[in-house]
């Protein structure tokens, strides 16, 4: 039997009303009301293994926090596990935007890259 | 006594944040090298420095980025061209004749003779006291933005049980980012019957994480004498006047503000500017250019912008303006008001003074549904297009070309933009 599933597209500000119809296995048959291509890889993700762009900061050995974030979205069922490590995790030199902070975070395969500059002094 | 150190220079911009970087390398790229950019912070980068959420500059760079590394991409260019900058610097006056006045620890008060002036402000989140709410001030009450400069550049979690009135992007965003770092976000309560946030928004912060979306609800009165212990929520009706009946208490330690952002023009009021009451900002033509002239305004401080990208773009048309200005090339020669009609709230600019090719900015006044958006000179038709969904949360842009501008065949009047 088919079904069918609304989804607001997420990949940029327009914000498109996408309908999805899904098979007997939750495959996706088909997807409308995207404005462009990125809204149908969307669309397949989010109906299959949905994913997101995790944002945070990491605490400095200065006592200071500087921003990250995954170098690609990561699987949504799996944010909670890249926070706890991006949580645990301290810097202890300096950064420049796009450096690795942490490899692989959570076995996603994806690394957290700094998103800003940081000097971190030390002794 | 001695007297106050003065200095001169061709553009004084007063913003280092996206609105001024982008405004300092546009007219730099248009010949003009004597540029200070005044900032108060201790950075360039504005308001970008604690968005680290990403969805920055798929319109400008073509990728996705996070607002520190969409400011980034801008500072290196200011560093690259060697613009100069000052930082920890307060301008405490524009005049108009284009000085400017500020201060700093190093140079303590001072003046600069500019040929011309960029406003770059930015703009204030609506405060608590902005709102009518019942209650006493128990500590635990942050707007929005607050909250994120807590969590984002001080590394602190204000509270655990989070309350957020009003559906700002800076709510919404905050609602996910508070959750992530484990606090419990209850809920957000919008006053109007639709959201003041972009949908993806709605769907990537709030629907994510369970976290329930109210609207017609606000917040009635807070409680709690030194922090806050709970808010009281009530339905509203087509008024906006709250439902006794549907009064409910939710137990609380936090309040978020998101309801809205005001532009920042206490310069802009001290230079002898007027500002348009729709927009909180100056009246201006297409080139950014204020009432005064060589005084231009650009950014958040002008009019409040969804997206930076549209503030980067914006501040660029002003600042190769700024330069051909001060190099003398900038002739009026025509004179349309812009105005908006049925279903539009305001425009930007408010005025076209020369035949180019330009942007027009606007936004709706409610959701409109299958309209047709009109942009008319008397009874000559200039542009339309079929909208199927229109809402205030989201800016509107029609462009407009030199040759139909020209195709008018007048060199004053009214344009008009309006839902049909």
């Amino acid at each position: 039997m088919e079904r069918n599933r609304e989804l607001t597209c997420i990949v940029c500000p327009r914000g498109c009303a996408l309908r999805v119809t899904l098979g007997d296995m939750g495959e996706v048959l088909s997807v409308s009301g995207n404005a462009c291509k990125r809204g149908e890889v969307y669309a397949t993700d989010e109906c299959t293994n949905p994913m997101r762009t995790v944002t945070s900061t990491v605490l400095c050995t200065d006592g200071e926090v500087t921003p990250v974030r995954t170098e690609r979205a990561v699987p949504k069922a799996l944010m909670n596990g890249v926070m706890k490590e991006i949580n645990s995790t301290v810097l202890n030199k300096s950064v420049t935007v796009g450096d690795v902070i942490i490899e692989n975070v959570a076995g996603t395969g994806v690394n957290v890259i700094a998103t800003a500059c940081k000097e971190i002094f030390t002794k | 006594m001695s007297e106050i150190k003065s200095f001169k220079y061709d553009l004084v911009i007063v913003g280092g944040g996206p609105a001024g970087m982008a405004c300092a390398v546009s007219a730099y790229e248009a010949g003009l090298r004597s540029i200070l950019i005044i900032e108060r912070d201790a950075a360039l980068g504005g308001i970008l420095r604690q968005c680290i959420h990403n969805g920055f500059g798929l319109h400008t760079f073509g990728e996705e980025l996070t607002g520190p590394e969409y400011a980034y991409r801008y500072e290196r260019k200011v560093k690259e061209y060697g613009i100069e900058y000052m930082l920890n610097t307060m301008v405490t006056a524009v005049g108009a004749d284009k000085t400017v006045t500020a201060r700093n620890e190093e140079l303590g008060i001072f003046r600069i003779e500019a040929k011309a002036v960029a406003l770059a402000m930015g703009c204030r989140e609506r405060p608590l006291g902005a709102l009518g709410i019942c209650g006493r001030r128990p500590s635990g009450i942050f707007t929005a933005g607050t909250a994120q400069k807590y969590v984002n550049m001080m590394g602190y979690l204000p509270g655990r049980e989070v309350v957020i009135l009003g559906s700002g992007d800076i709510g919404l965003i905050m609602a996910r980012r508070m959750t992530l770092e484990g606090a419990t976000v209850k809920g957000v309560f919008e006053l109007m019957p639709y959201s003041s946030g972009l949908a993806r928004n709605i769907e990537q912060c709030l629907n994510d994480f369970g976290i329930p979306l109210k609207t017609s609800h606000t917040v009635v009165e807070v409680h709690g004498e030194d922090r806050l212990t709970g808010v009281t929520v009530a339905e509203v009706d087509e008024n906006r006047v709250p439902i006794d009946s549907t009064r409910e208490l939710i137990p609380c330690d936090t309040l978020l503000l998101s309801c809205g952002l005001i532009p920042e023009n206490e310069l802009t009021l001290g230079a002898g500017l007027t500002l348009d009451r729709r927009t909180g900002g100056a009246s201006v033509d297409m080139n950014r250019q204020t009432e005064i002239e060589g005084i231009f305004s650009l950014g958040n401080v002008l009019h409040v912008h969804d997206l930076v990208d549209y503030v980067s773009d914006e501040a660029a048309v002003a600042g190769a303006a700024a330069a051909r200005y001060i190099m003398g090339a900038v002739a009026q020669s025509v004179a349309f008001d812009v105005t908006a009609s049925f279903g539009v709230r305001y425009t930007v600019p408010q005025r076209i003074t020369e035949l180019c090719d330009l942007t027009l900015y606007f936004r709706v006044g409610a959701v409109y549904e299958n309209k047709t958006l009109t942009v008319r000179f008397g009874d000559k038709l200039i542009y339309s297009r079929k909208c199927a969904r229109l809402l205030p949360a989201e800016m509107q842009t029609v462009r407009l070309t030199r040759d139909k501008l020209a195709a008018l065949g007048a060199t004053s009047g009214e344009i008009k933009v309006g839902l049909e």
